[in-house]
């Protein structure tokens, strides 16, 4: 997927959240969506099964207009966190500019978040992709449940964060944090323009 | 009353972007085929989007196409001027004739037509008259018909039926576009990146846009300073925050608008990592792109990193293009198959495509020319050939422009022939001419053996490069319908372009048997000068001439005697001269006016008869070369007056 594509003058980026089950990634996508004017987004594709889990994947198109000249898109997916959906994950990673990695900071959660991790790392070598080249940055979620149930974003970087790429606390479901980790993301992805090389 | 076409408003200087993409193509088509695509064609668009232009250029082409179309622009308050002054002077019919006899009407600014109702009437009866009568007609608007204020039910459904379309307002490449060209039409040349700063502020339509460029070009020629992109922004007073200016239309910002946020900080990012380079040449392979053209050596750019010198290349690949489109033009013209070739679309092989085209060059053999025999120092003039020598020195002088087509008429043997090929070579002497000179059955021959071999496009094309065209015996034409066919189309071509026909017949072409009337015609357009039968200064001038020829030195007696020799053609006049000349080389004696005497009227002196090597068998070796059988030879034979001379005796 190329990611500008100078020619059509064209910029498109697929950014794609990642992480375990019940982590809060369609939440995220939900919070963008309410937030983003009617004319600028697409339809928001989300298929869930009957308990709101993600069976396949969400997709969020957002049309960002003329910026310098190109007309900018941006593609947000979710992946479905339970391990089961593997092959679904791999083919939704298939292209991505950019990876946001949503961690559950819940404490009992910590070992669903470094299994989905790991998950992550060998789906993108499947793909023949370095974890370390391909943008991406963490989110730490559910910050707002009470200190005791949960990890604090040091203890989680700690835990996580080894490549000590950005990190966002962030609490989905009211939307704190949300904007800062996609216009993250979203630096990331576009700093590697300059080098005019995708994913 | 009607405004002219201006002649700067064409397809050629129209920009076309995916805004106006739909309304040019149907303008095109329309311009094409008038009356049968879509009638009538409705363009509406904002003020200062090209309806205008667009309208004048439909004009404008389909006046090239069709010259003879009757085009007339208007706009809508000019016609109801027109019909308000017709009414007025009691003359109502004979405004609607003159409106309904018009093959394409161009209606500029119909939305003017809120209240009032009788010019709404009389627009529909005659938008019904066009159309039953085939005749185009094309409106443009500023909001589609429904959107007409107290617009009749029945205009809106008739305006409607045919195409509506609307111009949008231009995208940034196009505003890139527009602002390229608008500066180079007026010669001004700006940094890098000022263009792209003004295509990317908000201007409502074109106009304004030209209107900011004014101010550039104004700013940049006071100061004498290159504006930069910089400098652009206070000058046009656009804001100068880098976000604010980029983005055409930011969403509004809220307090809390996160969306708004994030939008300013992708502008930023995506501002800081698009280059400007990497925008100029996504630009140059959009534009050779979508002229056809293969761009991989630009997208070879695009993948590194920094590559040096980014301008240089994009100009040494437009200046390839260049090439390429002349290389295109000159085989097109040769061998219209040939420039379809691939080659002369793909600038990387520039080599190969200069090598296809001196195929096709080498190949186009230039068609015959003249024969260097016959000059116009050697055509001997006198009062019977001076209006067609003179009508001569003044196609020479002026080709194409005086006499076009000049037929010398003639009967044979008056040096039709050697006028022509003496015209030819004078001609020829200009810097690129092609001069075709030959005869007519020449011409049928190479048209048969072109259609035989399946290349008449070849064939035709090596006349069509010609700057001259000089046909031999006309008349030679009757019957051929094939030839006369391509012969009306060649000169057609060839008379358009001001370039010189000549022709010569035996007679006046009105009286020429088998030849299609509309050849007959052009032929009588241009100057019929007619040869006679040569006077006595001619006759003088041709036989010193042919005498010093023959080694003979040329005595007023002999020269007096054979003048007054009655002849009635050039032609003639050289038998006799041969004659006499043959006599003398046989007796071995000097050629003197009483030998000449002796030859042709009294007996020949016997022991020349046969005797010599010479005329044995009865053929003379003539002296212009070639050989010439005697007996085939009518004008050899004595003339019937001195026969009757001789037997009175």
């Amino acid at each position: 997927m190329s990611l500008v594509n100078f020619t059509t003058r064209e910029i498109t980026c697929k950014i794609v959240y990642y992480g375990p089950g019940r982590s809060g990634k369609t939440t995220n996508l939900h919070y963008i969506y309410g937030r983003v004017p009617d004319t600028r987004r697409g339809r928001m594709v989300s298929l869930a099964t009957q308990t709101d889990r993600t069976l396949f994947f969400d997709f969020l198109p957002i049309d960002l207009g003329q910026i310098s000249g190109f007309s900018t898109r941006f593609q947000l997916y979710t992946v479905p966190g339970q391990v089961y959906y593997n092959a679904t994950r791999r083919l939704v990673l298939q292209g991505a500019d950019g990876v946001v990695f949503v961690a559950d900071s819940q404490a009992r959660q910590l070992d669903e978040n470094l299994e989905s991790l790991q998950n992550l790392q060998s789906n993108l070598l499947e793909h023949g992709v370095d974890v370390r080249t391909v943008p991406l940055v963490l989110q730490y979620n559910k910050q707002d449940l009470p200190r005791e149930l949960i990890l604090s974003p040091a203890d989680l970087d700690d835990a996580l964060n080894f490549r000590a790429v950005s990190s966002f606390s962030a609490d989905a479901l009211h939307g704190q944090g949300v904007f800062e980790t996609l216009k993250g993301i979203s630096e990331l992805v576009l700093k590697r323009l300059a080098a005019g090389t995708a994913v | 009353m009607t405004s002219a076409l201006n002649a700067k408003y064409t397809f050629d200087t129209f920009v076309v972007g995916a805004a106006n993409r739909l309304a040019v193509t149907a303008g095109r088509t329309v311009a094409e085929n008038p009356g049968s695509a879509y009638n009538p064609l409705f363009v509406y668009s904002g003020s200062g989007l090209g309806k205008t232009h667009l309208l004048m250029a439909i004009g404008d082409a389909a006046k090239k196409l069709a010259p003879a179309l009757n085009i007339e622009y208007l706009t809508l308050d000019e016609y109801v001027e027109a019909f308000h002054a017709s009414v007025a002077a009691g003359q109502g019919d004979a405004f609607r004739r003159r409106f309904q006899n018009v093959d394409v009407l161009l209606v500029d600014d119909v939305q003017f037509l809120t209240n009032r109702k009788e010019m709404q009437s009389e627009l529909l009866r005659l938008t019904e008259a066009l159309q039953v009568a085939g005749h185009q007609i094309v409106l443009t608007s500023d909001r589609p018909p429904p959107e007409i204020a107290d617009l009749d039910e029945r205009l809106i459904s008739r305006l409607s039926g045919g195409l509506v379309v609307d111009m949008g307002l231009p995208d940034y490449e196009t505003r890139v576009a527009i602002l390229r060209r608008k500066a180079e039409e007026r010669g001004v040349r700006f940094q890098p990146g000022v263009l792209e700063t003004v295509a990317q502020a908000e201007f409502g339509n074109v106009r304004e846009l030209m209107g900011a460029l004014n101010r550039l070009v104004a700013f940049q020629a006071v100061n004498d300073t290159s504006i930069n992109a910089e400098t652009v922004k206070q000058i046009l007073g656009l804001a100068p925050a880098a976000a604010a200016a980029a983005e055409p239309a930011p969403a509004p910002r809220a307090a809390g608008d996160e969306f708004g946020e994030f939008l300013a900080d992708v502008t930023v990012t995506v501002g800081k990592a698009v280059e400007a380079w990497r925008a100029r040449v996504g630009e140059a392979v959009l534009r050779w792109e979508g002229e056809g053209y293969r761009t991989q050596r630009l997208e070879a750019l695009l993948q590194q990193d920094a590559p040096a010198a980014v301008d240089e290349a994009i100009a040494g690949f437009a200046q390839d293009v260049e090439r390429l489109k002349e290389l295109e033009a000159e085989v097109a013209e040769l061998d219209p198959q040939a420039a379809g070739d691939s080659v002369f679309r793909d600038p990387e092989r520039l080599d190969d495509a200069e090598k296809a085209a001196a195929k096709v060059r080498d190949g186009a053999a230039p068609p015959p020319g003249p024969s260097a025999a016959f000059t116009l120092e050697s055509y001997a003039v006198g009062p019977s050939n001076q209006v067609a020598v003179s009508a001569a020195r003044a196609v020479v002088e002026h080709p194409g422009k005086k006499y076009n087509p000049l037929v010398l008429v003639g009967k044979s043997g008056l040096g039709k022939t050697h006028l022509l090929h003496a015209i030819g070579l004078e001609l020829a002497r200009g810097r690129r001419a092609v001069v075709a000179c030959l005869s007519t059955q020449a011409f049928i021959d190479e048209l048969i053996a072109a259609i035989d071999g399946n290349r008449v496009d070849w064939w035709r094309a090596r006349y069509r490069r010609a700057t001259a065209l000089l046909l031999d015996d006309i008349h030679l034409l009757a019957g051929k319908e094939r030839t006369q066919e391509e012969l009306f189309n060649l000169f057609n071509l060839l008379q358009d372009k001001d370039r010189q026909l000549v022709f010569t017949a035996p007679a006046h072409p009105n009286t020429l048997s088998g030849l299609e009337e509309r050849i007959v015609s052009r032929l009588e357009g241009g100057l019929v000068a007619e040869l006679k039968e040569p006077d006595r200064d001619v006759k003088r001038a041709v036989l010193e001439r042919m005498l010093v020829q023959q080694n003979v030195s040329p005595e007023p007696a002999l020269v007096d005697y054979l003048a007054d020799r009655p002849a009635d053609s050039v032609r003639a006049l050289v038998g006799v001269v041969q004659r006499v000349v043959g006599a003398a080389a046989a007796q071995d004696v000097p050629l003197t006016a009483g030998l000449a005497r002796e030859v042709l009227e009294g007996q020949a002196p016997r022991d020349t008869r046969r005797s010599s090597g010479f005329r044995t068998s009865g053929l003379v070796v003539s002296s212009l070369g070639g050989i010439k059988s005697r007996e085939k030879m009518v004008w050899d034979w004595i003339d019937v007056t001195d026969r009757v001379i001789e037997e009175l005796r």
